[in-house]
């Protein structure tokens, strides 16, 4: 390692080509920027960007969900203008435009603001100060990443105007059903996938050299703070199950723009389009979607997990219960993830021998999910809580991932998934775990990290306004979800289900269609949908108003914690350490007896009294 | 601080960043290249009886076989330029990396030539049924010319007006019941369509006649009012064909992408090696690791497009 | 290490390459050739793939220098040659398991 001399602004020349000595310009530092720290705010940002706009297209659906038919009050005709009449017409959604919504909603959250965020952004702002690196191993590569994900998130922007619309086929964007709507914004959803794909391998590929490269001397594997684990998981997930689905992507547009059958069945009939070869396979885009985007959502699941073990240790004040445990668990999820996708596929007429196979993997893998959230559960248990905001998404993270977890259980054989498959109780399912999962578990780490990154904490009354409303809000959204779909509900349906409302059979007065309580129950759904966003203002204003006015830190390490990344300058120079660093002991070395402090930071050697 | 081991290995390990880097690259491209031959299979077990050409008649194998051997020797001159900078010697380097250069040139010329030779072979239908498939000699507004046979022609042909309805024009399948695959049950699709409606074509079963040479080659001249239906040999022509195109294209891009790269470190790159001698040599051995990846895929499609 | 020694060494490796390289167009001819003689298609398959396995060994082997890599080089290759089978071998064992109609 390079000795410093002490004044900063005179390093030690080397032929470093992209090291910047001299104060580098605006564009240099905040738009080309090679420092894993700014690149990990760009991504941040830019995915929050993308979460909002991504709830924004879900409100507008849920308008049409609960009051079929009605135009758009205050926004309809605006956005009619600006889509066209093909998606909103007279203010009101259309068919074509509610899928539309509905298939660059799932796209948006999932590829353009969850990964990008919970990956991307966390960890490339924490991973390399976590290990005590100076940045990421490529920080080329990792700029063109970035530049990348926002090429991929402008393509998939820009087909909401191309001629015919976007993309209308679910975010799963299943062949023929893709490749025959007439549109070109099939074409540019396959492109901006290859894009955001091309990036995600490019931030794997960095991940999991500087992982294994540049670790501080004395950072052994087992002392690797658990959220670093997740993250080397998660890349191993992108990096190996996203390449079938770029793969799948290239064929599908070969499909689309080469007149080619891959995915097209001998004898399709296909409205006026081209004759077509046929001889191809819809069942084939399923088995390569799917291979991905199993392991795509744990890799939606195991940042969240990281973060969450991060601040419960932090704010438990005691060791993580379990670390090796959830460590071998996290591994262990990451291997059986690509051997259990087919669960997606139960009703695609697939034999019983392979389904049985896929019914077993499944089950088992809830296993280490379940020893990792019970690890997280007992870590709870005789600590001395502080209940600041970060950890109360925290310990709102745990029964709700449970929650989504659970109920996955029902989809994963294939007997009770026959009846549930293709509905809300599958909406309801992922989002549990996504939404007040995930998502808390996110917002959890931006006020945990928040005064690392601008040296002021966020404001805690607004916090906790924040946390609490989105709490109740989330759980009036999704858990009738669950009861719509039990009742039958299909998770595509334009209308809301109004056309498959109950009406009572003349004879005997059986309710033969679904029961209007279902159907209503989409009311209260949106209103708590829409409440839900209005929820997040608090969080906005908050995050904006701290940056410039919250109060100041106090220290480097304002929730005295034990990891690196609190043990540097804030915000961290280019660099991030002012010394190399050397490691001495594990991650969590909380409530340690005796000595005016309980913790002892990773880079310490003995006990300072 | 500098980021450690870009250049000098990490003790533990024993590798230098790049190196870990291009080996996640080469295993994410194995992904990649393992979905590609995935389909390849399904495409292949699942094809509708006949559809799929008999082995070896598609493309023409002298000329895969020169280009395997050219990509091969690619490869060699690859690992010796590597070797000599190993052995100091920058001179040596450079001749054999230049011959890489021009081998990768001399593949994707050679590649063209063969994607050239797809794209002007056709299959005309013409509307009292018959199915002549060859080369284009030359074509105008009124006829065109073909080089090539008349296809054996078996069941009858409805023609419909609906665009859906294609003629069943099935050829004659007495010999290339291996190239179908042995697949007992066929996809819900499968079998053979005796009916019109289903709109199956059996395209370019036998097609590749015209390519193994030899036989009654002569020329047609096709008055365009006679024709029903003309197509080329392009990736929409049958899911042989579409495989064909996008794995070899694909793999043509990764050709042209390290001769791209290559031909940097050979040029403007290689002052590096005046300056910062090992660093260059790992530069040159991580394009070479690229290098022979590309070679190794085309290891397994040469057999699998040209021969099985 | 010393100079001298790891002259040797490289000196040794390339007379391993032009082997290798000898090694690679046999390969080649045979699997042409067997190609063309006619032993039942699964056989042909059988092969050509094993001929193909082969020089792909060949390849990775001595050319890529994964004869003599380092651990953690195997560790990632073994997880990628685990999905790679996982992927196409449950794919198509999914796509053959079809309850007859
Ligand atoms: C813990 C054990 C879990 C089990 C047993 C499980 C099982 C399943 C099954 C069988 C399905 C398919 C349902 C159907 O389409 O009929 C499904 C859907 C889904 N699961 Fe899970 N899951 C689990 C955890 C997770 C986690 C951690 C996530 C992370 C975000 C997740 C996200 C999803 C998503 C996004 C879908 C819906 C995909 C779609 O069809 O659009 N699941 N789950
Ligand atoms: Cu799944």
């Amino acid at each position: 390692m390079a000795k410093r001399s002490n004044d900063t602004h005179a390093p030690v020349e080397h032929e470093h080509e992209h090291e910047h000595h001299a104060e580098p310009g605006f564009w240099q530092k905040y738009v080309f920027s090679t420092d894993h720290k700014v690149i990990g705010l760009q991504y941040g940002i830019t995915a929050l960007c993308f979460l909002l706009l991504g709830f924004i297209l879900v409100a507008l659906m849920r308008w049409q969900l609960a009051y079929p038919g009605q135009p758009i009050p205050l926004l309809g005709d605006l956005l009619g203008n600006v889509l066209g009449d093909r998606a909103i017409s007279n203010g009101t959604l259309t068919a074509e435009g509610y899928n539309m919504f509905g298939a660059m909603h799932g796209t948006i959250m999932v590829f353009l603001a969850i990964v990008p965020l919970a990956f991307a952004a966390f960890g490339n702002y924490v991973v390399p100060l976590q290990i005590g690196a100076p940045d990421m191993a490529f920080p080329r590569i990792n700029m063109a990443s970035y530049q990348f994900f926002v090429l991929g998130g402008v393509v998939m922007l820009t087909s909401f105007v191309v001629p015919g619309g976007s993309a209308q086929a679910g975010w799963t964007s299943y062949s023929p059903l893709a490749t025959t709507i007439p549109t070109s914004g099939q074409t540019f959803w396959l492109i901006g996938m290859v894009l955001l794909i091309t990036s995600s391998l490019l931030g794997a590929v960095n991940f999991i050299a500087t992982i294994i490269q540049l670790r501080a001397p004395g950072m052994t594997w087992m002392r690797l703070p658990f959220f670093v684990w997740a993250q080397f998981v998660t890349a191993f997930l992108l990096l190996l199950a996203f390449p079938p689905l770029e793969a799948a992507g290239v064929l599908q547009l070969m499909d689309q723009v080469a007149g080619t059958s891959f995915f097209l069945p001998t004898g399709l009939a296909t409205s006026g389009a081209e004759e077509i070869s046929g001889g191809g396979s819809p069942l084939l885009w399923q088995h390569l979607f799917w291979f991905l985007a199993h392991p795509e959502v744990y890799v939606l699941i195991l940042p969240a997990m990281g973060i969450v073990a991060e601040i419960i240790a932090n704010n438990t004040r005691k060791p993580l219960w379990g670390y090796k445990s959830l460590v071998y668990s996290v591994l262990m999820i990451g291997f059986l993830s690509f051997i259990v996708w087919a669960h997606h596929m139960y009703l695609t007429g697939m034999g019983t021998k392979i389904s049985t196979f896929f019914q077993t993997t499944t089950i088992i893998i809830s296993i280490p999910s379940v020893i990792i959230l019970t690890c997280m559960f007992v870590s709870l248990w005789g600590g001395r809580i502080r209940f600041n905001t970060p950890m109360l998404f925290v310990l709102a993270f745990l029964p709700m991932f449970g929650i989504g977890g659970l109920t996955g259980l029902p989809l994963g054989f294939s007997y009770s998934d026959i009846h549930l498959h293709d509905t809300y109780y599958v909406i309801a399912h992922f989002h549990y775990i996504v939404a007040p999962g995930t998502i808390f578990a996110l917002f959890a780490g931006i006020y945990y990290w928040f005064p690392k990154v601008t040296g002021r904490m966020m404001n805690e009354f607004w916090g906790k306004l924040h946390f609490w409303l989105s709490l109740i809000f989330m759980n009036i959204v999704f858990q009738p979800m669950f009861a719509q779909g039990m009742a039958g509900m299909h998770r595509r349906m334009y209308d809301g289900a109004a056309t498959y409302a109950g009406a009572a059979s003349p004879g005997d007065g059986a309710v033969v269609g679904l029961p209007d309580v279902f159907i209503d129950m989409n009311i209260g759904i949106s209103q708590a949908a829409w409440a839900l966003g209005i929820a997040q203002i608090p969080f906005i204003i908050n995050f904006f108003y701290s940056i410039r006015k919250g109060a100041p830190v106090t220290s480097d390490n304002p929730w005295d914690a034990t990891t690196l990344e609190w043990q540097t300058p804030t915000p961290p120079p280019h660099g991030n350490f002012v010394k190399p660093m050397k490691i001495h002991r594990g991650p969590y070395e909380y409530s340690l007896p005796g000595g005016e402090e309980d913790f002892l930071p990773q880079n310490q050697t003995a006990k300072t009294v | 601080m500098e980021i450690p081991h870009t250049v000098k290995p990490r003790p533990d390990t024993g590798l230098y960043n790049s190196k870990i880097g291009i080996w996640l690259f080469l295993a994410s491209e194995v992904m990649l290249f393992g979905a590609l031959f995935s389909t390849y299979i399904l495409l292949r077990v699942g094809a509708p009886e006949g559809t799929w050409p008999k082995p070896g008649t598609m493309l023409n194998i002298p000329i895969g076989t020169i280009n395997t051997c050219v990509l091969i020797m690619s490869s060699v001159t690859v690992v010796l330029a590597w070797a000599s900078l190993k052995l100091n010697q920058f001179k040596r380097f450079k001749l054999f990396q230049a011959g890489t250069i021009l081998l990768a040139l001399t593949f994707l010329v050679i590649k063209s030539f063969e994607y050239n030779d797809k794209f002007t072979h056709y299959e005309v239908i013409k509307k009292d049924g018959t199915v002549i498939n060859g080369h284009l000699v030359s074509q105008d507004s009124k006829h065109v010319v073909l080089e090539g046979a008349i296809l054996p022609v078996k069941g009858e042909h409805k023609l419909g007006d609906h665009p859906n309805q294609q003629p069943a024009h099935q050829h004659d399948h007495e010999h290339d019941h291996e190239g179908g695959g042995d697949k007992a049950g066929q996809n819900a699709q499968g079998g053979e369509s005796t009916h019109g409606e289903t709109g199956q074509q059996a395209h370019g079963s036998e097609s590749g006649h015209a390519e193994s040479g030899g036989g009654h080659h002569q020329e047609f001249e096709i008055a365009r009012s006679e024709i029903k239906d003309m197509d080329n040999y392009g990736p929409w022509f049958n899911t042989y064909l579409a495989i064909y195109f996008t794995l070899t294209g694909l793999h043509a891009l990764h050709v042209f992408g390290g001769a791209v790269v290559i031909g940097y470190l050979w040029g403007p790159g290689s002052k590096m090696w005046h300056t910062e001698p090992e660093r260059f040599t790992n530069r040159i051995e991580i394009s070479g690791l690229f290098w022979h990846f590309v070679d190794l895929v085309w290891i397994f499609l040469f057999p699998v497009l040209y021969l099985l | 290490m010393s100079e001298s020694n790891d002259t040797h060494e490289i000196q040794k490796e390339i007379r391993t390459y032009l082997l290798v390289f000898g090694a690679l167009l046999v390969g080649t001819v045979l699997t042409v050739m067997a190609s063309l003689i006619d032993v039942g298609a699964a056989w042909n398959m059988t092969i050509g793939l094993v001929i193909a396995c082969t020089k792909g060994f060949l390849v990775a082997g001595y050319f890529m220098h994964l004869m003599s890599e380092k651990t953690t080089i195997y560790a990632i290759l073994a997880f990628t040659v685990f999905f790679f089978l996982g992927m196409m071998l449950l794919t198509v064992a999914a796509d053959s398991d079809v309850p007859a109609v």
